[in-house]
């Protein structure tokens, strides 16, 4: 009982992810290879050496940050699926920024940058918030329609005034920019490998994220509108500006994955494939797996950032040693999706559990010392 | 523009609009079944994607398209048993396992789809039913009376539909449980064994509609449903949660997309700018949305909340 009642809350998000895993090896398996030299291959890819340990970090990064404005906005009760969109307005505007200004050096031009993309984000963060607060607008919905419209317009950008001149003398027309000033490159911080300026980034991200969630009254108001909206608006708090605030927040995270990681990229460029999936490699949505594994936490959005990061990086060496589709690890993603959510009600009811059973110990003490002392 | 505006290409482009709102519409209808018993169920678009590759899957294999359709109802019906476990009886926020079973679709009918055809191979398309009589109305039974076998079962499931939730004692309960799920329990209503009916009947429509796309477009493609099933559920908010409305926006859309097609095909819009009408169903939705909202006195007013008895 003692074990269950300290490390339940670890013990069931691991569940979930076994459990997928379990079910994704059954596929493996109904599809003819062998699942656990996959999952060898999997985590040798992910975690193996120093390179593998580098393109997960660096693959965890984006996801990391989402997660953390993930995290602000669940907790807020604002449920946010705009990642895509926001990641998207965010690698925009800090990329037209870029484009815009003149040779700056790196100490300059980076910081300019990182704003961008967080006032991007954040602008198509409260678009929906704002759409939900005053308006009564389902946020879920107006946030996948942001979606859609924003890489319609990152579409359109890089198609026609954004694109490369080089791409149109040459008749080859990829939609793209042209390389992005070299001083805006993340630096890398680790010789020869991809590890850039972008992982610190989203370490420090979720470092304040946790900070404002938890040694801010706003944070303190934010938590309190998502806790209950009708006693935190008769407490006075602002429960509309708090939706707003929350989901401007989380757009912002969004936009701030998008600018690392256009200037973290190999290219150092903006480039589209003109899909609805396009460049971000799902994020937005890996995003909200991560932060909801790590419990709506922060900080622990961080390893379980790394974690999913990894099953990503290590689903292409899988994919290469067993020929199994990397897009096992996306379907997979989706059942700890449904794995997590469902065992908060599994969670809540081990919690009655564990507190009736103290309640009957406590109450047999207090009646054995009656009987002794009467 | 001009080249737009002739009789025989509108009349196409009108044609091709009510073909093309069929999966809207029955993916739709579906989820208004869900809605107005309370359940909102947002993994439409996996489990269309689902229901897409089983259905083309097994046309591929059997040149059977009767088949294609009814495994895509099933699967359907099977993506509701997990759905209905998670909310129902885990009680598992309905909007995020909702975006759960979406990422399953997506990316387990990429994985099969990868790894049983591989390279996109067509199928057999729907054949055309002209309805006798009606269909030799000049221009309007072109449009409207012309179509597949499949476009006519979905619009005939509107009058069905509406009939179901307004005149029926199943449809009374739908609504009861949707609007105070507890008031209905104190009268003996199974709150959830009604969520699960419209659950099972909301998935397999759902179902459906990936099949339905599919076999009328002929082949398959990695998320081919590029967000269908999200529109679908606003689609629901924008019809005013009754099969009618639904049945417009559903048209509308329809309508819109088969104009955007003509116009690249025609050269109208071409280039970049094609990137900007793409979006347009997009942003109308998005305007609808706050529009509705204004005025949605009509919402009901369980949507999303789980049931369990006070205890």
């Amino acid at each position: 009982m003692i074990f269950l009642r300290k490390f339940h809350g670890l013990l069931i998000p691991l569940g979930a992810v076994i459990s997928a895993l379990a079910i994704g090896a059954l596929i493996i398996a109904i599809l003819g290879a062998n699942p656990f030299e996959g999952y060898l291959k999997l985590l040798e890819g992910a975690f193996g050496d120093g390179d593998a340990l580098a393109d997960t970090a660096v693959r965890a990064m984006p996801i990391l940050l989402v997660g953390v404005g993930i995290c602000i906005a669940f907790r807020a009760q604002v449920i946010n699926i705009g990642g895509e969109g926001q990641i998207v307005s965010g690698a925009l505007l800090s990329t037209v920024v870029a484009l815009n200004l003149p040779d700056l050096p790196a100490i300059i031009i980076i910081p300019i940058v990182v704003i961008a993309g967080i006032v991007g984000g954040g602008i198509w963060g409260a678009i929906p918030g704002a759409l939900k607060a005053y308006m009564g607008v389902n946020e879920i919905l107006s946030t996948i329609m942001l979606n859609i419209v924003a890489i319609q317009i990152m579409n359109y950008l890089l198609r026609a005034p954004l694109i490369d001149p080089v791409e149109i003398e040459r008749g080859t027309r990829i939609p793209q920019t042209e390389r992005l000033s070299e001083s805006s490159d993340l630096p890398i911080l680790i010789d020869g490998t991809r590890f850039h300026l972008g992982v610190i980034i989203a370490l420090v991200a979720a470092i304040i994220g946790w900070l404002f969630l938890w040694r801010t009254t706003l944070g303190f108001k934010v938590r309190a509108v998502g806790h209950n909206a009708n006693a935190a608006n008769y407490a006075g708090m602002p429960v509309k500006k708090m939706t707003m605030l929350a989901m401007t927040y989380s757009g912002a995270m969004c936009g701030l994955a998008g600018t690392v990681l256009v200037f973290g990229s190999q290219s150092h460029r903006l480039i589209t494939d003109g899909s609805s999936l396009g460049f971000t490699g799902s994020a937005g949505f890996n995003g909200i797996v991560a932060a909801l594994f790590g419990g709506l936490h922060p900080l622990w959005t961080i390893p379980s950032s790394f974690l999913f990061g990894g099953l990503l990086v290590g689903a292409n060496a899988m994919q290469r040693a067993i020929q199994i589709p990397s897009s096992l690890v996306v379907g997979l993603n989706g059942l700890v999706v449904i794995f997590v959510v469902c065992s908060t009600n599994i969670r809540e009811r081990i919690q009655r559990m564990i507190t009736i059973s103290e309640e009957t110990t406590q109450s047999d003490t207090f009646t054995r010392t009656r009987a002794t002392n009467g | 523009m001009g080249e737009f505006f002739t009789i025989s290409v509108l009349i196409a482009t009108f044609a091709s609009g009510v073909r093309l709102a069929t999966p809207y519409l029955l993916a739709a209808l579906g989820e208004t079944l869900g809605q107005r018993s309370g359940v909102l169920n947002l993994g439409v678009d996996g489990v269309m994607l689902m229901g897409a590759f089983f259905g083309y899957w097994t046309v591929l294999e059997t040149g059977s398209r009767l088949l294609g359709v009814l495994i895509g109802i099933l699967v359907g019906l099977l993506m509701g048993v997990i759905y209905a476990i998670a909310t129902l009886v885990f009680k598992a926020d309905q909007g995020i396992s909702g975006i759960g079973i979406f990422l399953f679709g997506l990316g387990f009918s990429e994985l099969l789809f990868l790894e049983q055809v591989g390279t996109p191979r067509s199928i057999p398309s729907f054949e055309k039913l002209k309805i006798p009589l009606l269909g030799d109305i000049p221009k309007v039974g072109e449009i409207l009376f012309n179509h597949t076998l499949i476009v006519y079962i979905a619009i005939a499931l509107v009058p069905l539909l509406t009939w179901l939730i307004n005149s029926t004692t199943f449809g009374l309960n739908v609504r009861s449980v949707g609007e105070t799920p507890s008031a209905a329990d104190s009268l003996g209503v199974n709150v959830n064994k009604i969520r699960t009916m419209t659950i099972l009947a909301g998935n397999a429509m759902a179902g459906l509609a990936g099949a339905a796309l599919t076999i009328q477009l002929g082949t398959f493609q990695n998320n081919i449903t590029n967000g269908i099933g999200f529109i679908a559920v606003a689609l629901v908010y924008f019809g005013g949660w009754k099969p009618g409305g639904v049945l417009a926006g559903s048209l509308l859309y329809g309508l819109l997309t088969a104009i955007i097609t003509k116009w690249k095909t025609l050269g109208i819009v071409s280039g970049a700018t094609a990137s900007l009408t793409t979006m347009a169903p997009a942003v109308l939705t998005v305007i609808a949305l706050a529009v509705i909202a204004r005025r949605s006195t009509t919402t009901p007013t369980a949507l999303t909340i789980p049931f369990s008895r006070g205890d």
